[in-house]
């Protein structure tokens, strides 16, 4: 990792440290001052446990013109980018953090030529709804790989980021607290209550918890639409297409319109929010990423209220080029913040478990 | 609501802070068109009161994030133990009994509240602290003065206050170079003490001040508070003195705030440039002595001390803003402090020889483990320095506020002679002295700028529609 980030996001601490005056807005205060020294695996965890609400920056003193320069929320971002760079696994894949945009544009492009290419010629005969269009076999052959992979290479990386920041005993408890956390977005309350800090200056709104949440959520039940339809086809031998009440629909539609409000909400919210107060060398990166699940969502829908129409045979591999691209990514993208973001609050719970 | 013209302005508020800030919000509430002169930049709005991180504040029972119950007379007598009764006691109960419900009204006005800090338990049940500190708090109150129409003008620094038969017709300010006139019905004055004008402090306490640093915003320069005195206005508390209290050395000069906050001293011996001993370092527990060691070090050769603990001392007290010194012998930390070697060793190594049995040492209470045969003693919590590494600090006198200000009466109103000016009003850290002669007690200037802003705007807005 820079050790450079490191050093800075330590002198930053140390400060606050003897400050304490922001103790009460997130779980990232009374973990820092719980230590009296700042290893390099603190560091680490204190930039992951970040949710870059930004409360801590409005409210002090010592930010510039000060001398001391404060600014927590970018010192951490910038730490956390680093951090993930440095344990994506396998590591020739790491500079994909880097340059996230341009790699995610990329990708889409081949994915997206790939799965035309595979329709054109491997076109089946018979099939209905979508398999008329791509075989349910090649399908399965494109994106059980596609999803598998990632999630092992992300697995593999949790697994050096736990021990870098502490190590120990991972009990369940701590991963139903961090779920808990999560699933609340408690972290963005502002510990008030009345929400963060981000596209208003010293404002506090749960705009951005708001959106945060509808795309996390969204995410989730469109996970849980095509976990179920997977149930549905191998289980029951209840092959797509669903109707409107079926599992699979019931879950994927509300599913993608939050994912949809969501992200278009996060990318409208991020291009009002100052950059400084974040990573901003991967501003591109995170906004190329928010606009992927944007599309991912968006062409789900389409692809939705298209069926029956000639339209498909275009949606559908655009939509699934931008499915396919999301799971490649996952573990080199911004994506891959929500497994770092539940390790580290998870790591945050074994900590505290330590000095009890 | 739309921001009042500066030239349509009844009342004029003179300053940037709580105190400013309550006035302001108060008048405009009351309906009077309401302008805010702050001379700090945007970024320093806000004065002293960025530096604060809680009020105290008198409560019946369990109130907001503070517990149990805090009397009006625990209040009082706590506030006359540091005052050593230098205290106008009928506004301090006026102030005391009127901070319950400010309180309520800070959060109607989006203040929020956490519960007292780590290394702050002691004062949980006094003390309500402000989530993110003051300037969290001074945030919250510009959005609400702002939605209030309260116009606000940063860099706009007052120069002058006219007087004409008794009240005042015109304030002038600079604001980008240029002078510019307001005439308001009314003024509040809140602009703070003088603490960051070096040559004022030096006239006041002597040349030694120029060695000392100023823990808060280096825009409270006492211009309007020496401005309204020249022209007769009625003064108070002690024109020589400052509340100073001993900081890290390596602080800024100004604007330090909080962190230079240095807690060791009680483990420690402190020396000063020479390497001699010249205080009981275990008097008494840390919060109540903070005040005399800026005193001591202020007299001491070159304004300087060294606080020197060893390995076993260093977890003992809250973490310092910078690293300590650190040396693997007494000789190579008092090279690396600046003291002489020799005198460092015979200093320490004399201390060492007088320390007894150390078995009831106790890091957080009086524990009675005191030297004998040593002169000046140390009285409490003196264990033998002879554990590498050894730590230095060094120790330096920072200012926190001055005691000259403006008299006011219960109505914060300010006089010439004997007589109240018809359209002048005092509020904050400027008026204080009113009310606390000497000494602090924490929290208590947030207490008073709140309760006395709120009386001055609603005076003003009164006398202004």
């Amino acid at each position: 990792m820079q050790t450079d980030l490191i050093a800075e996001a330590r002198r930053q601490a140390q400060i606050c440290n003897a400050c304490r005056y922001c103790e009460g807005y997130c779980s990232v205060f009374p973990s820092l001052h719980r230590e009296r020294a700042f290893s390099d695996g603190d560091i680490t965890h204190l930039a992951n446990l970040c949710h870059n609400c930004r409360g801590c920056y409005y409210a002090c003193q010592y930010t510039a013109p000060h001398e001391f320069d404060l600014n927590i929320p970018q010192a951490l971002a910038n730490v956390r980018h680093d951090s993930w760079k440095a344990l994506a696994w396998p590591r020739g894949f790491a500079r994909a953090f880097d340059s996230n945009g341009t790699l995610i544009a990329a990708v889409a492009v081949v994915a997206f030529a790939l799965l035309f290419v595979l329709i054109q010629t491997l076109g089946p005969s018979g099939g209905a709804g979508f398999y008329a269009y791509l075989s349910h076999g090649a399908m399965v052959a494109v994106f059980a790989p596609a999803f598998v992979l990632p999630l092992i290479a992300l697995a593999v990386s949790l697994g050096h980021y736990w021990a870098r920041t502490g190590g120990g005993a991972f009990r369940l408890s701590y991963l139903r607290q961090a779920f808990n956390s999560a699933a609340r977005m408690k972290n963005l309350s502002g510990g008030h209550g009345d929400g963060c800090n981000f596209e208003d200056e010293d404002r506090f709104s749960q705009t951005r918890r708001y959106f945060h949440q509808a795309t996390l959520w969204g995410f989730v039940l469109c996970f849980a639409s095509t976990s179920s339809g997977t149930v549905l086809h191998y289980g029951f031998g209840v092959e797509a297409p669903y109707g409107l009440f079926s599992l699979p629909k019931m879950l994927g539609v509300p599913g993608g319109l939050l994912l949809c409000v969501g992200t278009a909400g996060l990318a409208w919210l991020k291009s009002k929010a100052d950059p400084q107060l974040g990573a901003d060398r991967v501003w591109g990166g995170e906004m190329a990423f928010v606009l992927l699940l944007f599309a991912v969502s968006a062409t789900g829908l389409a692809l939705y209220i298209a069926t029956g129409t000639g339209a498909v045979a275009v949606l559908l591999p655009v939509h699934l080029a931008t499915v396919l691209t999301l799971f490649l990514l996952t573990p080199y993208s911004k994506m891959a913040h929500g497994f770092y973001r539940l390790a580290a609050l998870a790591q945050e719970e074994a900590r505290k478990d330590r000095i009890a | 609501m739309t921001d009042t013209p500066l030239e349509q302005a009844d009342i004029v508020v003179i300053g940037g802070g709580n105190a400013a800030l309550c006035a302001a919000m108060t008048a405009a509430e009351a309906g009077a068109r309401v302008c805010i002169l702050e001379a700090a930049p945007k970024p320093y709005r806000g004065g002293n009161s960025r530096h604060t991180r809680n009020f105290r504040c008198m409560h019946r029972g369990p109130l907001g994030p503070l517990i149990e119950s805090y009397t009006e007379d625990e209040y009082l007598a706590d506030l006359l133990k540091v005052t050593g009764g230098k205290t106008d006691e009928a506004l301090a109960r006026m102030v005391i009994n009127a901070s319950e419900g400010c309180l309520p009204w800070m959060q109607a006005r989006g203040v929020r509240f956490q519960p007292s800090l780590s290394g702050t338990l002691s004062l949980a049940r006094t003390n309500a602290f402000f989530l993110g500190g003051g300037k969290g708090l001074v945030n919250a109150y510009y959005r609400t003065a702002e939605k209030l129409g309260v116009a606000v003008r940063y860099d706009a620094k007052v120069t002058h206050l006219e007087f004409e038969s008794n009240q005042i017709v015109r304030v002038d300010f600079q604001e980008n170079g240029e002078t510019r006139s307001l005439t308001s019905k009314a003024v509040v004055v809140a602009s703070g003490g003088f603490q960051a004008d070096l040559d004022w402090l030096a006239r006041a306490w002597g040349p030694a001040a120029r060695n000392f640093l100023i823990r808060g915003t280096p825009y409270n320069r006492g211009e309007v508070l020496s401005n309204l005195l020249d022209q007769g206005v009625q003064q108070v508390g002690d024109p020589t003195q400052c509340h100073a209290v001993a900081i890290d050395g390596r602080a800024p000069k100004f604007d330090g705030g909080i962190v230079t906050r240095l807690d060791c001293v009680p483990f420690s011996v402190v020396v000063n440039k020479h390497g001699d001993r010249f205080y009981d370092e275990g008097e008494d527990v840390w919060p109540k002595r903070y005040a005399i060691w800026g005193r001591l070090v202020a007299e001491q050769p070159d304004q300087v001390g060294y606080a020197i603990i060893d390995a076993k001392a260093l977890d003992l007290f809250m973490p310092s803003v910078f690293p300590p010194i650190k040396a693997d012998s007494l000789a190579a930390l008092a090279q690396a402090l600046g003291v002489p070697a020799d005198k460092l060793e015979t200093t320490v190594h004399a201390f060492n020889a007088a320390c007894n049995d150390t078995s009831n040492f106790h890091p957080t209470q009086l524990d009675g483990v005191a030297t004998t045969g040593l002169e000046p003693p140390k009285t409490n919590w003196a264990r033998p320095i002879d554990q590498a590494p050894y730590y230095g600090y060094s120790l330096r006198t920072g200012v926190t506020f001055t005691y000259l200000g403006l008299k006011v009466d219960e109505n914060a109103q300010c006089s010439v002679g004997n007589q109240a000016v018809s359209n002048l009003w005092a509020a904050g850290e400027t008026m204080a002295g009113s009310i606390l002669g000497q000494g602090y007690l924490a929290g208590f200037g947030m207490t008073i700028g709140t309760v006395f802003g709120r009386i001055a705007g609603q005076k003003a807005a009164a006398y202004a529609n």
